[in-house]
C-alpha cells in the first residue's frame, strides 16, 4: 500500500509534513510506500492522506469503486481518503497501511457529503492536482504528460492556433480575451526574437488557483507554455511568479530542470528543431504587475507601471519585441485541448464562455477550496451545491467575485450563470476566480473600504485619477464606517468612481471603483444606515457598535469588569453590571469574557 | 558617495553581480539576492548596486521602494507576515492584528525593541481556506483566533530566551 500526503501550501500549513515525518519515522524498514502530491483543492479538510492499493487491482469496497477522482495518477485504486489527520494519528495510519486493514482509520475517512465536493466538479486545468507527484516528471508522463507537445511538433503553428480557436479558450486571468487571438497576433507580428510570458503574479487577495496549479502540476504549465511558444514562434519564455509563493517557485524550478534533462526544454526539443527556454522571474510584490504592460516593465527591472496601449505587447512587449502573455490557468488547459480536441472543450459551457473555470471558494463557506466547474452553472450551484452553503449556520449575504477589480453579488442574483457576459451584467466580473462568500455579519460598506484601502496602496501612482481618487474614496468610506458620513457622500463616491473609470490608464484603475459601485447598487440601505443613523446593520464597524449588559442575564461575576482595559464596566459583585458608553472603546473583551451571554452587541 | 550610511560588507555582492553579469534587466533579481544576504537593503548596498548595474541611485531607490518585498530597515529575528487578504478580512484579520499589536507593542512595519519580532501586513498569502492566517518566517499558522495568535508569539518568545 502507498500513503500519499497532500503537500500543497495549504496542506503543509495545516500540518501535512509533520504527519508524514511521524509516519516515516515508524516506517524505517520501508514496509509502506510513502509519497507526496499537490493540492486536491479540499483545503477545508487538510491535511489529507490518500491510501492507494497496487496498480491494476480492484478496490475492495464498493464505496471507493467510483473511478474518476478515486483513482491515482497510475490508475491505482484509492482505497481510502483520510482527512484532517493529526500527528497523533500517525501510528494508526501507518499500522493500517502496513497491515492492509483499514478499519483502524475508519473514523478519519472522508464523509459521503464531503466526497460530493469533488464529484460535482469537472476538472481540466486541475486534472492532475492532488493525484500525481508534482516533483516527479515520470508521474506526469504516466498521465499522458508531454504527449500534447509531441503531437504539436508534428502540426503547423497555424493548426495549433486553429485548434485553440475551436476550443473557445479565453484568458483565465480575468479579462477573458480569446487566447487564439493573442497567439495569432504575436505569431503575425514582425520580429526576430519573440517572447512568451506566463503571468503567475496572482495578486488578487482571495485567489490561489494559479499557486495550486504550479505547486501541484508544474509540468502541465510547462507543456502548455511550450505549445504556445511553438505556436507563436517564441524561443524564450518567462514565468513571472509572486515572491509570496516560495513552494511554487521551488517546484517549478525542479520541474524545469527535469524537463530540460528529458530534452523537452532548451535547444532542439525532441529533435524537432524547435527550441525554447523557460526562466523563472520572481515578482517583488506589486498588485499592478498583474497588468500585462506593468508586468513587462517589472520583467525589465523597472518600477511596475503600466504602459499606454497600443502598441499592444503582441507588437512591442518585453524589450520592445513581440510578446504574448497568458495566465497560468489558461496554459494549464492547453495540453488537454490539444489531446482531446478543441471541440471537446467548447462542448462545455455557454454560448459566450467555453470550457471550465477554476474558483477559489473562501470566506464564510462550509467547504472552502478549489472548485473547477463547466461554465454555465449558477453561482448557487457552486456556493450551495459544492461549497455546502454558509458555515456556522449563518445566512448568505453576498459573494465577492474578481477581487479588488470585481464586485459583490447579492442573494437575489444567485441564479446568475457563470459566464463572462452574465457576470459582467451584475457589475462584478468573472475575474481570476476569487469567490469570497460573505454572511450577514459582513458589513458591505466596510468591505468596500477594505478594497479601496488595497487599491489606494497598490495604485502605481502614474494616473492622477487613480492615485488621488482611490485615496479620497478610501477617506470617504472610512468616515462612513466611523459614523461620520455626510449626506451626499454616496453621490460623491459615485462621481469619483466614474471619474476614475474614465481617467485611469490601466485595468487596476479602471476597475478599482467596482467594489464601491456594486455595494452601492445592491446595499444602498447599509450606506444610508451608516450615514443617517450612525448604525452598522452587520454590527461589524467597531466604532458604531454598542455593547450593553442584559441585567436579567448578568450574574455579577465581575469577570468583564476585570477584563475591561479602560475600566468602563462597573457594578457590585453578584449584582448586574453596566457599561459606561462614554468610556467604552468597543474592544469586545467583555463579550468574549462573559460566560452567561449577558453582553449584547447592537 | 554615501558619507553617513551603513558600512556593509560589499564584497558579499560580488557573486551576485557575477551571476547577473550582462543581464540588463536583472535589477529586481539583484535587489532580491541582496536582501537575502543582508536581511534588508542598506543604503550603501543600494549605491553599490546602482554603480555596478549602471543605473542612477534614484532609479535603484525607485525600484526598491515600489515593491512591497523590499525593506530599507533591518527586521526582527522573527518576521510576522499577517495576511489581510479578502478571505482573512471576512474571517477577522483585524482582530488578529489588534491582538498582535497588544502582545508586541508594535504595529505594522515596526520591530520590537528586543529585535525579536517585526510585524508586516500583506495582501494575501494564498492560504485562504485557513483564514485568518499569518506566517512567521517559514511557518504558516492558520485558523487563528486572537488568543491563539498571542499564544504562538509567546511560545516563540519563550523558546528564544
Amino acid at each position: 500500500m502507498k500513503l500519499v500526503f497532500g503537500e500543497g501550501s495549504c496542506g503543509i500549513a495545516a500540518g501535512a509534513r509533520k504527519v508524514r515525518a511521524a509516519v516515516e519515522k515508524l516506517n524505517a524498514d520501508g514496509a509502506v510506500e510513502v509519497g507526496i502530491t499537490g493540492c486536491i483543492g479540499m483545503c477545508y479538510l487538510e491535511p489529507i492522506v490518500d491510501v492507494y492499493g497496487e496498480p491494476g487491482t480492484y478496490p475492495p469496497s464498493e464505496a471507493s469503486a467510483e473511478g474518476g477522482s478515486m483513482r491515482g495518477g497510475n490508475g491505482e485504486p484509492l482505497l481510502a481518503r483520510l482527512v484532517r489527520v493529526q500527528e497523533k494519528d500517525a501510528e494508526r495510519i501507518y499500522k493500517a497501511a502496513a497491515s492492509g486493514v483499514l478499519s483502524g482509520v475508519k473514523d478519519l475517512e472522508i464523509s459521503a457529503d464531503d466526497k460530493e465536493f469533488l464529484e460535482k466538479q469537472t476538472r481540466i486545468a486541475l486534472r492532475h492536482c492532488g493525484l500525481i507527484d508534482p516533483e516527479d516528471i515520470a508521474a506526469y508522463e504516466a498521465v499522458d504528460g508531454y504527449k500534447a507537445i509531441r503531437k504539436v511538433l508534428t502540426m503547423t503553428p497555424e493548426d495549433v492556433i486553429a485548434e485553440i480557436k475551436v476550443s473557445g479558450l479565453a484568458g483565465r486571468g480575468g479579462a477573458g480575451f480569446p487566447t487564439w487571438f493573442k497567439w495569432n497576433a504575436a505569431r503575425n507580428a514582425k520580429g526576430d526574437q519573440k517572447y512568451l510570458i506566463c503571468n503567475a503574479d496572482e495578486g488578487d487577495p482571495g485567489a490561489f488557483m494559479d499557486r495550486a496549479v504550479i505547486e501541484s502540476d508544474p509540468h502541465s504549465l510547462i507543456e502548455g507554455m511550450l505549445i504556445a511558444a511553438y505556436a507563436i514562434g517564441a524561443t524564450k519564455a518567462f514565468v513571472y511568479v509572486r515572491a509570496e509563493y516560495p513552494l511554487a517557485i521551488v517546484r517549478l524550478e525542479k520541474a524545469l530542470a527535469a524537463a530540460k534533462k528529458a530534452g523537452l526544454l532548451g535547444e532542439n526539443i525532441l529533435g524537432s528543431g524547435f527550441s525554447c527556454d523557460i526562466r523563472i522571474k520572481a515578482g517583488a510584490g506589486a498588485f499592478v504587475c498583474g497588468e500585462e504592460t506593468a508586468l513587462i516593465e517589472s520583467l525589465e527591472g523597472n518600477r511596475g507601471m503600466p504602459r499606454l496601449k497600443p502598441p499592444f505587447p503582441a507588437e512591442k512587449g518585453y524589450t520592445q519585441a513581440p510578446s504574448n502573455i497568458n495566465n497560468v490557468e489558461t496554459f494549464a488547459n492547453v495540453a488537454w485541448i490539444i489531446l482531446n480536441g478543441g471541440a471537446a472543450f467548447a462542448a462545455m459551457g455557454t454560448e459566450t464562455s467555453k470550457g471550465t473555470k477554476v474558483f477559489a471558494l473562501t470566506g464564510k463557506i462550509k467547504r472552502g477550496g478549489l472548485v473547477e466547474i463547466p461554465m454555465g452553472l449558477t453561482l448557487r450551484d457552486v456556493i450551495f451545491g459544492i461549497g455546502g452553503g454558509i458555515r456556522d449556520g449563518g445566512t448568505f449575504k453576498a459573494v465577492q467575485m474578481g477581487g479588488p477589480s470585481g464586485g459583490c453579488i447579492p442573494e437575489h442574483l444567485l441564479d446568475t450563470l457563470i459566464d463572462y457576459k452574465a457576470l459582467g451584467a451584475t457589475g462584478a466580473i468573472m475575474g481570476s476566480g476569487g469567490m469570497v462568500v460573505m454572511d450577514s455579519h459582513t458589513c458591505m460598506v466596510n468591505m468596500a473600504r477594505f478594497f479601496l484601502d488595497f487599491t489606494a496602496k497598490e495604485s502605481c501612482g502614474k494616473c492622477v485619477h487613480c492615485r488621488i481618487g482611490t485615496k479620497r474614496m478610501h477617506e470617504i468610506l472610512t468616515r462612513i464606517t466611523e459614523g461620520k458620513g455626510r449626506e451626499g457622500d454616496v453621490e460623491l463616491l459615485q462621481e469619483l468612481c466614474n471619474g476614475i473609470k474614465a481617467g485611469a490608464l490601466c485595468g487596476l484603475g479602471q476597475t478599482a471603483p467596482n467594489p464601491v459601485l456594486t455595494t452601492i447598487r445592491y446595499f444602498r440601505d447599509e450606506y444610508d444606515a451608516h450615514i443617517r443613523e450612525a448604525r452598522c446593520p452587520a454590527h461589524e464597524c467597531a466604532v458604531l457598535k454598542k455593547f450593553e449588559i442584559d441585567p436579567a442575564k448578568c450574574k455579577g461575576c465581575t469577570m468583564c469588569a476585570k477584563k475591561c482595559p479602560v475600566g468602563a464596566i462597573s457594578g457590585e459583585p453578584k449584582k448586574p453590571h453596566a457599561i459606561d458608553q462614554s468610556k467604552c472603546i468597543k474592544c469586545g473583551q467583555c463579550v468574549a469574557t462573559c460566560k452567561f451571554g449577558a453582553v449584547s452587541v447592537g | 558617495m554615501c558619507a553617513n550610511c551603513e558600512k556593509s560588507d560589499l564584497s558579499l555582492l560580488t557573486p551576485v553581480f557575477e551571476a547577473f553579469a550582462g543581464d540588463d534587466h536583472a535589477l529586481i533579481s539583484i535587489l532580491q539576492k541582496a536582501q537575502d544576504i543582508y536581511g534588508y537593503l542598506p543604503t550603501d548596498v543600494l549605491y553599490a548596486i546602482a554603480d555596478k548595474t549602471g543605473n542612477s541611485p534614484a532609479k535603484v531607490m525607485g525600484v526598491a521602494t515600489f515593491y512591497t518585498q523590499f525593506r530599507l530597515k533591518p527586521v526582527g529575528k522573527n518576521l510576522i507576515l499577517l495576511c489581510k487578504g479578502t478571505a482573512c478580512h471576512v474571517n477577522g484579520a483585524d482582530s488578529i492584528e489588534k491582538a498582535l499589536v497588544e502582545e508586541l507593542g508594535v504595529g505594522d512595519g515596526e520591530t520590537t525593541d528586543d529585535g525579536l519580532f517585526s510585524i508586516k501586513t500583506v495582501a494575501c498569502l494564498g492560504c485562504c481556506s485557513l483564514s485568518p492566517v499569518m506566517m512567521i518566517n517559514e511557518d504558516t499558522y492558520g485558523s487563528l483566533t486572537p488568543a491563539k495568535a498571542k499564544d504562538i508569539v509567546r511560545k516563540i518568545r519563550e523558546a528564544s530566551k
